[in-house]
């Protein structure tokens, strides 16, 4: 089998990935996928080469012949993005939640892994409660959230008047204040995303072989140690599966954003998905909109694919 | 050796350890109690202060108000429209997506052929494209065909979105399968097809359940698509419901409480049903083959 020089991964990678024990079956695979690759061309490649057409135009919703391409005008939209100041804004706001919200998650999500191998009572029940964010739709996650933030009615703010730690005049406006409307949209994605990132660090913990840690021991490895050079090396194709999952729904925080401040107020919490709602669906320009979505899709898809490398070069050997 | 002559300390340990993981997991879980209780909750007690923490009173006003059983309330959401659309486009979209991905993700497991990375990794990039980016041409493209405000049109994109983590799910159970249980059945006569059909999908069934499973609940929860596509009644689904909700002049907590916990139901059946196939479907992508 010649790997595909071709494959985005690199040859190596590829080479790695294609494994001896698959059969040869001519066109047989190539007609079980087709159905599938045809419905995502259809419903995801022609739309987003259609916006891409549709970036290098001036078009917008209410002004229908707008819609017309012309070699002069055709970055316009680029241009228009890389000198408006709220696109720098919202693409830094977006950055920043990101490396925020993945790092910590991450780091959290493997913690708790560690403290759940740990458990000797109540395992199933615990595990149960760890799945309880996955119920929750992504819009509900906002909307739970900015009903514990609201500064008036809210969990939170209740909570800290009946401990007294502040003053029932001295309300703190969560959603409001920079930095803490960031701040509050990173705690409810976090929140969101910790269930599956454990459950797969958790999975990848418990079936480390236990010959090496009961080796380490006897060497009179610490706690840490034992952590530092043998699980987390050792858990690095999980994490990346975990990162990889987390890449693919990232922009789900979209829906969080939207409900709990929607950008707001004065743009404090601007990301980019959510000033593409702005320019395209209420603004209408969709010319503009669509510009910013490819900028949003080059992000994503960078991103997985980055995880994604990592995932292909860390996998385990059997 | 080392570890067992500690015996005392050790025992004290695991208890800590328990403790801290109950709190934690507790603390992680209560907002999702917090939500279910003041759905049942009497009004006066959630927006008082110094706050009710613990209800004194369980009431269904809320549902009441909500099903139009209270003559009192003149204007309400409407959640029959929400269910009816929600279950439409997510239980189709599931049906075809799960057909779809199972045939790509058994191609994927169990074949040799050219492309086989580009082709996977194409299909997985295909999912990391952000609802509002895909929402505003489809949006556009389906103004022409007449397909917005439309259910169906609606269960149609879901099908696209859905199909890419099933075929991983799928790729992943399916190499659990020994590939020499395919090859004694291609010397028993069976074709390629009837060798997936007869052998190797029966025994994926747990696999299938938690993938299907897995894509009702992204089409259920999905926003981004269906604010755009779906500018009323007609194909509104409950999370854009949801947000309506939270757009009114005055915030109704409890009305939304009451509906995130119908929104939550199917969610709550299936993470029961499937938590130990969940985690063999999300980490068999950790070996290699």
């Amino acid at each position: 089998m010649v790997a595909n020089s071709n494959s985005p991964l690199g040859k190596g990678a590829a080479a790695r990935l294609v494994e001896v024990s698959r059969i040869e079956a001519g066109f047989f695979p190539f007609a079980l996928i087709l159905p599938a690759v045809i419905l995502i061309l259809l419903v995801v490649g022609f739309p987003l080469l259609y916006s891409l057409y549709v970036s290098f135009t001036p078009y917008e919703l209410l002004k229908p012949n707008s819609l017309n391409f012309t070699v002069a005008r055709a970055l316009r939209n680029y241009q228009k993005l890389l000198n408006d100041d709220i696109f720098w804004r919202s693409l830094l706001n977006t950055i920043v939640f990101l490396a925020v919200t993945v790092n910590l998650s991450y780091v959290l999500s493997m913690a708790l892994s560690q403290l759940l191998a740990r458990v000797t009572v109540g395992q199933s029940v615990l595990r149960t409660l760890l799945m309880v964010p996955m119920m929750f739709a992504p819009i509900l996650v906002g909307m739970q959230f900015r009903w514990f933030f609201n500064a008036n009615v809210g969990l939170v703010n209740n909570f800290l008047i009946s401990v007294g730690l502040i003053q029932e005049q001295g309300q703190i406006a969560w959603l409001v204040d920079v930095p803490l409307g960031m701040i509050t949209i990173i705690i409810a994605s976090i929140w969101m995303n910790i269930p599956v990132m454990t459950i797969i660090l958790l999975a990848g913990t418990l079936s480390l072989p236990t010959e090496t840690f009961e080796a380490a021991e006897v060497d009179g490895a610490s706690g840490w140690q034992k952590f530092r050079f043998i699980t987390f090396p050792l858990l690095a194709p999980f994490s990346y599966i975990a990162l990889t999952i987390m890449s693919l729904d990232i922009a789900r925080a979209f829906d969080i954003v939207r409900i709990m401040t929607d950008g707001g107020p004065a743009r404090r919490t601007e990301m980019l998905w959510t000033y593409i709602t702005r320019l395209a669906i209420e603004d209408t320009k969709f010319g503009l909109g669509s510009a910013m979505s490819w900028i949003t899709v080059f992000l994503s898809v960078l991103f997985t694919l980055y995880f994604f490398r990592q995932l292909v070069k860390a996998r385990i050997v059997r | 050796m080392i570890t067992r002559s500690v015996g005392p300390n050790r025992r004290r340990n695991d208890m800590i350890w328990n403790m801290v993981a109950w709190v934690v997991l507790l603390m992680l879980a209560l907002p999702a109690f917090w939500i279910i209780i003041t759905a049942f909750r009497p009004n006066i007690e959630i927006n008082t202060f110094p706050p009710v923490w613990i209800p004194r009173r369980l009431t269904l006003e809320a549902y009441a108000n909500m099903f139009g059983l209270n003559p009192d309330v003149q204007q309400r959401v409407a959640v029959e429209a929400y269910l009816r659309n929600s279950l439409l486009a997510s239980g189709l979209s599931t049906v075809i997506a799960v057909s779809l991905g199972t045939l790509a993700g058994y191609a994927f497991a169990r074949f040799r052929f050219r492309f086989h990375t580009t082709l996977f990794l194409g299909i997985m990039l295909s999912r990391a494209v952000p609802g509002v980016a895909l929402s505003l041409p489809l949006f556009l493209l389906f103004n022409r065909v007449g397909l917005t405000n439309n259910v169906l049109g609606l269960a149609f994109v879901y099908v696209a979105v859905n199909i890419p983590f099933t075929a991983w799910l799928m790729d992943g159970f399916f190499r659990q399968i020994p590939t020499e249980l395919t090859e004694s059945a291609y010397i028993d006569g069976c074709g390629h097809w009837s060798a997936f059909w007869r052998i190797e999908l029966p025994l994926s069934l747990p696999g299938l359940a938690t993938a299907a499973i897995f894509a009702f609940l992204a089409a259920w929860n999905e926003f981004q698509i269906v604010s755009v596509l779906a500018r009323n009644n007609a194909a509104k689904t409950f999370p854009p419901g949801l947000f309506a909700f939270t757009e009114q002049f005055t915030v109704d907590w409890r009305g939304m409480a009451a509906m995130s916990v119908i929104m939550m139901v199917p969610a709550v059946i299936f993470v029961i049903l499937v938590q130990r196939n969940l985690v063999s479907g999300l980490t068999f992508g950790a070996v290699k083959g």
